[in-house]
């Protein structure tokens, strides 16, 4: 199919704007889970089918995308959706952070800090962040209405109890602005700070299960934890092979089958920056 | 002392319908802090129904129910907030239900379910929420040791002194109890029955039994109500209704009791 038979960013214009008012409403109420008529999208549930209608409309034709699948600018899902607007929208896309406007990310938040002029879209695969405490949604949504989360002090409680310290490695729960805990997606809780008084906005859409939720530029958004057992972000003390950064966020790489492995920033781009740097130095 | 005259909880006319088939009819009756009332009747009478009603879990189709808040004002349950009687459920209230598994959470370890209501309203140091934890299953008898086990691996009768471990963390001043023995054998129900007598007397409980179990209601309660066809037929001091009934129909209750 010839690509100028797409309407501009895939999604229909009525569409878009349905998805905009769902946008706009999940920031005026940060961390609130606002239900959408999530449409089809030609690549499978949990592919990102949330994170592209979100990115779809609010991309507009001087926006510079940029995608990352696990911190990674290379990885599938990261090529295909950045090609898939590339196609459809016709837009620039980057793996440079500083130049992207747009950034859809996949469980990772940038190591370079975000300003006020960029968007961070999260694609959710799971929205609700009492749902394996509290199966039903009439209550899940109760309790949000009501705040009533001492069921979430339970889950870390439960941790504690089982291996000695809050175990909870991603997902971590946040409360936004003093009223709605919120699921950061699965981002690893190393990121959570990052969502603290960030400069850029954050919007979370999830697309099977049909909720698009918010984070503006500056919200306070605190992990949650036990005044003894306070939220520490985690990471593997190691440094990175490439790059030798010791404060990021590391993927581990098996080299061989002797026991052979090497430690990566998850960040890519951060990492070529890096080199990048040392190079010229 | 005129506060404590008052009586903790109030219920005038309670009538509810299930369409055109009636739960219970016209029931009246206050309770004060200290005491305890069981709703003795055979299976159908309208016991369970008058304690959702009583719990607020259910809306009469006519009456009310008022109850004294801890900071002494008396108010009708059904112009509270749902947010007030979420409160109010977690902190004043306990509910002990026959079947443990609704009332706890079989899942998670028992010193989460014992902490689950500390959490809720805003304890949120884990040392202090799990010594309290230790504390109380220690008070209804269940090995300390076990408190990083699940409920699903404790025996029934465990099951349901966790519930109520459960709920006293917060120290209610009203428990509502349904059949609180139910499916327990003996040994275990007379030590279940010792215990929360022994809680109701030391905490200064009060409490709402229903219950089939006349033997249950004798040890337990100060007062009877007795139901049939979802009225309550007679309503007096329990060694008084159970050793010298009025009613055809409490007198064959009482009969019904095997004899020891």
């Amino acid at each position: 199919m010839n690509a100028s038979a797409y309407n501009f960013a895939y999604l229909d214009e009525q569409t878009k704007r349905m998805i905009r008012r769902a946008i706009l409403k999940a920031i005026a109420i940060p961390g609130y889970q606002v239900p959408f008529a999530s449409r089809e999208m030609p690549m499978p549930y949990g592919w990102g089918t949330g994170g592209v209608q979100v990115t779809a409309s609010i991309l507009g034709p001087d926006d510079v995308l940029k995608v990352i699948d696990q911190g990674s600018d290379d990885t599938t899902n990261a090529v295909s959706i950045r090609k898939f607007f590339a196609k459809t929208a016709g837009v620039r896309t980057t793996t440079h952070t500083p130049e992207a406007s747009i950034i859809q990310t996949r469980h990772r938040i940038p190591e370079t800090p975000l300003t006020e002029d960029q968007v961070l879209v999260f694609q959710v695969p799971i929205p609700e962040p009492l749902r394996f405490l509290e199966p039903r949604e009439t209550e899940t949504r109760r309790m949000h209405a009501l705040a009533d989360y001492g069921l979430m002090h339970v889950k870390l409680y439960e941790d504690i109890a089982r291996h000695g310290h809050i175990a909870t490695t991603y997902a971590y729960p946040v409360k936004v602005d003093g009223r709605y805990v919120m699921d950061p997606s699965p981002t690893p809780k190393f990121d959570n700070p990052k969502m603290d008084d960030c400069a850029a906005l954050q919007l979370f859409g999830a697309g099977r299960e049909k909720r698009i939720y918010a984070i503006p530029p500056h919200t306070k958004v605190v992990s949650l934890d036990f005044e003894d057992h306070p939220f520490e972000p985690s990471r593997t003390p190691k440094t990175c092979g490439l790059c030798g950064a010791d404060d990021t966020y590391l993927d581990e790489v098996v080299t061989d089958d002797k026991g052979g492995r090497l430690f990566v920033c998850s960040d890519s781009d951060y990492c070529e920056q890096r080199r990048g740097a040392e190079k010229t130095a | 002392m005129s506060e404590t005259a008052a009586p903790l909880l109030i219920a005038e006319g309670l009538t509810k319908y299930y369409g055109r088939q009636l739960g219970c009819r016209d029931v009246s009756f206050s309770l004060h802090e200290g005491e305890v009332l069981a709703v003795v009747g055979e299976s159908g009478s309208g016991k369970t129904t008058l304690l959702q009603l009583l719990s607020t879990q259910l809306a009469p189709n006519a009456g009310y129910v008022r109850y004294r808040l801890r900071d002494g004002v008396t108010r009708d349950l059904a112009d509270l907030s749902e947010a007030e009687r979420r409160f109010l459920f977690r902190t004043d209230w306990g509910y002990v239900h026959q079947d443990a598994a609704l009332g706890l959470r079989m899942s998670v370890s028992a010193g989460a379910n014992v902490g689950e209501r500390l959490m809720a309203v805003g304890w949120r140091h884990y040392g202090r929420i799990r010594g309290t934890a230790v504390q109380w299953l220690d008070r209804v008898e269940i090995d300390t040791g076990r408190i990083d086990d699940p409920p699903i691996t404790y025996s029934g009768g465990m099951r349901q002194r966790l519930q109520i471990a459960r709920n006293l963390v917060t120290q209610p001043r009203l428990v509502f109890m349904d059949e609180p023995t139910g499916g327990l054998d003996v040994s275990v129900q007379a030590r279940l029955l010792d215990l929360l007598r022994g809680l109701v007397t030391e905490l200064g409980l009060a409490a709402v039994i229903v219950t089939h179990d006349l033997a249950v209601a004798r040890l337990l309660s100060h007062r009877i109500m007795v139901m049939k066809g979802g009225e309550v037929i007679e309503h007096g001091l329990t060694d008084q209704v159970l050793d010298d009934p009025r009613e055809p129909y409490s007198q064959l209750l009482v009969s019904s009791i095997l004899p020891a």
